[in-house]
């Protein structure tokens, strides 16, 4: 009996199993080692836990417009980083301008929404320009294709924006008096700053009323019907080419809107290539969260967004490893190889080969 | 199956892409150079009389040719505005000799480095394949110039910094990360200085007697650091924390989190931006931090530093060159009356320097021809820059050692950043301390 249970046991999954056991102890070690230290106060905690929140929710945002692609087109639009730049840059003109004219002073939640509305509606536009020019032409060319031109478009888009705003730097305006100062609960400061507060709402509520309109309108259906299988919903008398133009619009407008809240939570460093690392973490979140699922790109974010805050400090310094802040990227795409061995399908992912072979 | 491969090459891309994003664009194969074949290239008259002796080859300059100068600057992206900054004082010292050098024009060409190392190698390969160029003025950022030095020196170029300062370029002893070689000289400051002044003055002037100090993993800011660091502790202070950040990273507070888990009395991170930014406006999120001084170095030394970071910056300290003068005053009105506006940091007047010094030493060594063909010995060139000395410059009398430091460290200062600077308009910020 026993020889022949282990008889079956390839060699590929006892390392993996192995590869499981050691990460798990890692990760038990490290964070034992650095809470006995005592080296952190609670309130340290709560604030790393905060801004990875705060942070993770921006990468949702952006990772629902992977997943959404993908989840119609099975295509990664690797161009989405620099649709997420466009909204930013092209938004921070407008959001300087209402700080110089005390507008965003005095009517916060307005200016705020206004912002959001332009640079959604230019990243929208953008996107949809992208379908159009570069994505329509190739669909139903082999995959590798449209991959490829996605990245030529990403290159396209990071240049013109060069062209247009310079090379310089841009930045927001610095925070809002509104959102100035911590969150106090009574009488007790804690130290989540209100902008990490309004960064988490702003991109819940625009998470929700895009699960919303997927689940239950009827765009939402026939994007999902278009997803499960395009022939039968054209049968079905839907226009394929209108949801799929819809489809980019909308990533594109959650992607503008992250660019806006981005700014309002990290107001420097707005210039042509601040796109990449954004649009990289967040495809990360997209697959780790399962890419095709709305929720798992969500979850994916946030998961991401707190693996790379709570990481350097409560693992790796555990473990003794110098520098461990620097490695913030290195667990980032740890975590993705990670999934990848372990659960390839994501956190929230269906089985591909069941649903899209 | 299919879908495996098509994720695994979905991957390669994206790796391919975060390499291709800290490179821009990496150079390829042959970078050794071709030592000593300079001077057959140029389309010169072949009835010349004059004849090339020189060890490592010569520059020849028809007569109808301008006389080719290089620079290796970063022009693009986050540390743009170090590079125009030089450009300008390149232009303008050009522009101050009628843009003429013994009856030729003179030429500007040059690459962007991009502030990183694949960048200067990149540079450095092309512009070493260009047998015509007789100098160059840069580069910018140090990791370029480690970088692209061996194929410069290699081609028997020479190429004067006006930006770069971290110690080990001007030092010729590998066994301390020494890595200068032939043809290298700078007329910037060199760190072994500016770090010295940093620590004396958050020693001595702020009485801080903890630090902390952050880098960004390039040789400028380690070096930087590492002075810091050293001068600190020998004058009695102690180190809290040293360690890094990464270029392109948004969110500083697990770093700094760890500093104010045992906040220090000044931060000190000699880096660029946007990275300073955001740890200049992050660190005001920790209550431990609210005592803590901040204090960086001539990276961050811009007017866009102040305006992007906002109402964090007021109060911090910035070590950086400080020239004055008459020469000086001149020289920025030229600049206003050309491109507007005040330099935009702090190194024109070093590149002023850097370009004059080579411009002097090609007319000390160049052989002229009969028909105004002229011969420029790259070995000669070498060793007359080597020689210079008592040259007035802007930034004070430059005299270059043999290994390549030409300046003197006087020229330096701490700034403080104060509202004026914050709200815009007001440019550099008022000098606190002098060494």
């Amino acid at each position: 009996m026993r020889s022949r249970y282990f008889d079956n046991i390839s060699w590929v999954s006892l390392i993996l199993g192995i590869l499981r056991i050691v990460i798990l102890v890692l990760i038990v070690v490290g964070a034992y080692n650095t809470l006995s230290s005592g080296k952190y106060s609670a309130e340290a905690w709560v604030g790393l836990i905060a801004s990875g929140l705060a942070q993770g929710s921006i990468y949702a945002l952006i990772a629902l417009g992977y997943t959404l692609v993908y989840g119609i087109l099975l295509m990664i639009n690797f161009a989405h980083g620099e649709i997420f730049m466009a909204g930013a840059m092209t938004a921070s003109f407008l959001a300087n301008s209402f700080a110089r004219s005390g507008f965003l002073n005095q009517s916060p939640v307005l200016a705020i929404f206004i912002l959001l509305c332009f640079a959604g509606l230019v990243s929208a536009s953008i996107a949809i320009l992208l379908e159009r020019i570069a994505y329509r032409p190739l669909r139903g060319s082999p995959r590798l294709v449209p991959l490829i031109t996605a990245i030529g478009a990403s290159f396209f888009l990071q240049y013109t924006f060069r062209g247009l705003y310079g090379s310089g730097f841009q930045s927001y305006p610095g925070t809002v008096d509104a959102l100035k100062g911590n969150l106090t609960i009574g009488s007790l400061q804690t130290p989540i700053t209100l902008t990490q507060v309004f960064v988490f709402f702003c991109a819940f509520a625009l998470m929700m009323a895009l699960y919303w309109l997927v689940e239950r309108t009827k765009i939402g259906m026939a994007m999902r019907a278009v997803s499960e299988n395009k022939e039968v919903a054209a049968l079905m008398g839907i226009n394929i080419d209108r949801i799929i133009v819809i489809t980019f619009a909308l990533g594109g407008f959650l992607a503008g809107a992250a660019g806006v809240i981005n700014g309002i939570y990290r107001p420097q460093g707005v210039f042509f290539r601040m796109g990449f690392f954004p649009g990289v973490k967040a495809f990360t979140a997209a697959v780790l969260g399962g890419i095709g699922s709305v929720p798992g790109a969500m979850l994916g974010g946030l998961f991401l967004g707190l693996v790379e805050s709570l990481g350097p400090n409560l693992v790796l310094e555990g473990l003794g490893i110098p520098g461990a802040n620097q490695l913030k990227d290195a667990i980032a795409f740890t975590m993705l190889v990670l999934v990848l061995i372990f659960r390839p399908q994501g956190i929230l992912g269906e089985r591909l080969a069941e649903k899209k072979a | 199956m299919k879908k495996k491969s098509y994720l695994l090459v979905a991957l390669l891309l994206l790796l391919g892409l975060i390499l291709t994003a800290c490179g821009g664009n990496s150079s390829s194969g042959d970078t050794t150079g071709n030592t000593g074949t300079g001077g057959d290239t140029t389309t010169g008259d072949t009835t010349a009389p004059l004849t090339c002796s020189d060890a490592i080859g010569c520059v020849e300059v028809g007569p109808d040719d301008p006389i080719l100068i290089a620079y290796m600057l970063t022009i693009s992206g986050a540390t743009a505005f170090l590079g125009e900054d030089s450009r300008g004082g390149i232009e303008i010292a050009i522009a101050d000799r009628g843009g003429k050098l013994l009856g030729h024009d003179i030429s500007l060409t040059g690459e962007d480095t991009l502030c990183n190392a694949e960048g200067g190698q990149a540079a450095a390969t092309k512009i070493a394949a260009n047998t015509s160029i007789v100098g160059i003025i840069g580069t910018s950022c140090s990791s370029e110039a480690r970088a692209a030095l061996p194929t410069i020196s290699g081609a028997g170029l020479v190429m004067i910094s006006p930006s770069n300062t971290a110690p080990g370029l001007t030092n010729d002893d590998p066994a301390t990360e020494g890595t200068w070689q032939p043809g290298y000289y700078r007329t910037a400051h060199n760190d072994l200085f500016q770090g010295r002044v940093a620590a004396e003055f958050a020693y001595n002037e702020l009485g801080a007697r903890t630090a902390a100090t952050i880098h960004d993993g390039s040789p400028y800011a380690d070096g930087l650091r590492k002075v810091f660091e050293d001068v600190f502790k020998e004058l009695g202070g102690e180190i809290t924390y040293a360690g890094a950040v990464n270029v392109g990273e948004t969110n500083m507070s697990s770093v700094l989190t760890d500093i104010a888990a045992n906040a220090p009395d000044i931060i000190y991170f000699p880096i660029f931006e946007p990275e300073g930014n955001f740890i200049a406006e992050q660190s005001g999120d920790f209550a431990a931090l609210s005592n803590t001084k901040l204090m960086g170095a001539d990276g961050l030394l811009s007017a866009s530093f102040p305006e992007a970071t906002g109402a964090a910056a007021i109060g911090m300290y910035l070590s950086g060159p400080a020239v004055s003068g008459d020469a000086y005053s001149a020289f920025l009105t030229k600049w206003d009356a050309r491109f507007g506006g005040a330099p935009p940091s702090g190194f024109h007047a070093h590149a002023y320097d850097a370009t004059n010094m080579l411009l002097d030493a090609i007319e000390k060594v160049a052989q002229v021809g009969a028909d105004g063909t002229i011969l420029i010995g790259r070995q000669a060139l070498r060793d007359a820059l080597t020689a210079t000395a008592n040259f007035n410059g802007l930034t004070g009398v430059l005299t270059c050692n043999a290994t390549g430091d030409c300046a003197t460290g006087e020229a330096l200062a701490i700034y403080q950043v104060t509202e004026a600077e914050v709200s815009g308009g007001n440019w550099p910020p008022p000098i606190v301390w002098q060494p």
